[in-house]
């Protein structure tokens, strides 16, 4: 169990007003992404949910009951820090074994829980190291295994990959989302990686400044973002949005297509280019055109790789079913 | 720019204070140790007569040997003072250790005036010993005067002549003040250092406030302490002036710093009092080994 239900919350810090009134679900079982830019807002709802900061007004719900005023230790809700904040002086067994001890259970079940997190979670050779003679993920898979023992109605992830490596950042994504569907917990995770939303969702929520810009599954938000700002931040490279008189063609105030849904040709298409910077991926090609009369510049996705360098003319494209459209207040028309 | 000619000159500019320095601390040891072998009353007449020939190391003084020692260590006054010692230097850093932890938590709490109080708190730490000593005396301890006094009698008790009849009490009293602030400036920069999150991650953990202090604040102090131990002990075996303004080390208030006092200038027997003071030295070196071997682990972590 483990439903997540937000009524009318909001978050002041004196003067500054940080959540606008927000209500927001998050089912049973579910993996919820936050995802947005810094500063909108997202890690202070998670402290919300967590009950580590206390709400300016309106209502959380954890389980249909409402936990408003509980204290954050009684929630039932487990946190996976940034910093991981392990106890330095401690060895891992005995991080691990904190929430546990804290919480009064027998001894025979401590070391119980503990070999089998540390099993899951490849830990068994480092359980009397202490954190500091850790990498960085080891250290992260400490903080899980700590989150996992006391068997939470719900996961609090706040940017837990931000401080590792790219090439380890992908291996834990996995072990995440390979946790979640083995424990099918509910699990609320931020990140401003919409990468990281977008492979790892059920539900990603999309803030900024505090607003929810669009709740929804990884694919409803990108092909139906249902503003311009959504449009921008989800999907990489970054959408296309082209305004003024070629939009005024389409019937709107901005036009958007995104670079995957471009096709390029040497010789014919609906607009002339120059290219600028062409990155060969090997599997993927990216090609920044220049001069096309219609933004500064529109970004190109190729399966594949493709002969084109910097200066050469081009000519795009876009498929037209792929093209989104946007009012002068930025939200879609359908 | 390390060439020869540099380094020559800077060795040739740093001789003067290499060669101070050196002075400055063999010459008293050195002398020491040779007063503590011989038979030196300065004020005996025939010791006074026959002069002291201080280029030849005063070879009218009769060597001794280790009677000076024997005579320290056999005197009535010499266990009494080694536990007086370690019963001060033990009050003094469980006082301000505990108090200095609370003091800490107390100023790492945002509030108003913050900056003021810090420097408040720090100030005991700019009044000289012989002053403090000598206003915790009159203004506070005086059995007739002082603010104690009053309070006793506000409450109704009889105030007692607290430097007589309570002096150890009353000392280390006046030491901790001296020296609570700074125990409290280093753990207060110590527990600055703690990351918030992990006392976040320990309360998502279920740890109440005593426990997060016992199970995360604490240990995270201990270099902290152990510094403060260590610094501490070495200046508090040397207390003298807080003991000579207030009690003059009567009422068991003789420290072996004080009893090396007496031995030289109230006996004139600079060869037991110098023997004393070897005694001094190899006591503060047993002191200062063991804090490292029982403090030794926490610093290497």
């Amino acid at each position: 169990m483990g439903q997540i239900q937000l009524n009318q919350v909001t978050k002041s810090f004196g003067d500054v007003q940080v959540i606008p009134p927000l209500d927001l679900t998050i089912e049973d079982g579910e993996f919820c992404v936050f995802v947005g830019p810094s500063g909108c807002g997202k890690s202070t709802l998670l402290r919300l949910i967590a009950g580590l900061e206390d709400v300016s007004s309106g209502h959380i719900a954890i389980n249909g009951k409402d936990a408003t005023m509980t204290p954050p230790a009684k929630r039932g809700l487990a946190m996976v820090f940034q910093s991981y904040a392990l106890y330095p002086h401690m060895t891992v067994r005995k991080n691990i074994a904190f929430p546990m001890k804290m919480a009064g259970m027998s001894e025979d079940e401590q070391k119980r829980r503990i070999d089998a997190a540390a099993t899951a979670l490849n830990l068994t050779d480092y359980l009397d190291r202490k954190p500091g003679q850790l990498s960085g993920g080891q250290r992260q898979r400490v903080a899980i295994g700590r989150s996992i023992v006391r068997e939470p109605d719900a996961f609090l992830f706040d940017e837990p990959l931000s401080n590792l490596d790219a090439a380890l950042r992908v291996g834990m994504r996995l072990e995440i989302s390979e946790l979640h569907e083995r424990l099918q917990t509910t699990m609320i995770y931020v990140t401003h990686d919409q990468v990281e939303a977008m492979t790892m969702a059920d539900k990603i929520v999309v803030l900024r400044s505090g607003y929810i810009e669009q709740v929804g599954s990884p694919l409803d938000l990108y092909h139906a973002p249902r503003n311009k700002f959504v449009a921008g931040f989800i999907g990489s490279p970054k959408m296309n949005l082209i305004e003024g008189p070629e939009a005024a063609k389409h019937e709107a105030h901005t036009i958007g297509i995104r670079p995957e849904h471009i096709d390029v040709s040497k010789t014919e298409g609906t607009w002339k280019g120059v290219v600028g910077v062409a990155e060969h991926l090997g599997s993927d090609t990216f090609i920044h055109v220049h001069d096309t009369g219609l933004a500064d510049m529109i970004t190109v996705r190729i399966i594949g790789d493709i002969e084109a360098k910097h200066g050469d003319t081009v000519y795009l494209t876009p498929q037209l079913d792929q093209m989104h459209r946007f009012d002068d207040k930025g939200l879609r028309i359908a | 720019m390390a060439t020869q000619h540099s380094r020559s000159a800077a060795r040739l500019m740093m001789a003067p204070a290499v060669f101070l320095l050196l002075v400055w601390m063999l010459v008293p040891l050195s002398l020491t140790l040779i007063f503590s072998f011989k038979k030196f009353l300065p004020l005996r007449g025939d010791q006074i007569e026959s002069g002291w020939d201080w280029v030849t190391f005063f070879p009218s003084l009769d060597w001794v040997g280790f009677a000076n020692y024997g005579r320290f260590v056999s005197s009535s006054a010499f266990w009494p003072a080694v536990s007086t010692t370690l019963i001060l230097v033990g009050g003094v850093l469980i006082v301000t250790v505990v108090f200095g932890i609370l003091l800490a938590i107390l100023l790492n709490q945002p509030m108003w005036g913050q900056g003021f109080v810090r420097i408040l708190v720090i100030a005991p730490f700019f009044v000289m010993p012989t002053v403090s000593a000598l206003v915790w005396k009159n203004m506070f301890m005086d059995p007739n005067n002082g603010l104690f006094s009053h309070l006793w009698r506000f409450f109704g008790a009889e105030p007692i002549s607290f430097l007589s009849e309570a002096a150890m009490p009353s000392i280390i009293l006046i030491v901790s003040w001296q020296w609570l602030p700074f125990a409290t400036l280093i753990l207060l920069t110590a527990i600055q250092s703690l990351d918030g999150e992990q006392l976040e991650a320990a309360e998502m953990d279920g740890a109440p406030v005593l426990k997060r202090f016992w199970y995360i604040i604490l240990p995270h102090l201990g270099r902290a302490i152990t510094i403060v131990i260590l610094i501490q002990t070495i200046f508090l075996l040397a207390i003298f002036a807080e003991i000579f303004v207030t009690t003059g080390g009567a009422f068991g208030t003789r420290t072996l710093s004080y009893l090396i006092f007496q031995r030289v200038l109230e006996s004139q027997n600079v060869g037991l009092g110098s023997a004393g003071g070897v005694y001094a030295i190899i006591l503060a070196n047993i002191v200062a080994i063991f804090l490292m071997r029982i403090v030794g682990k926490n610093l290497d972590a």
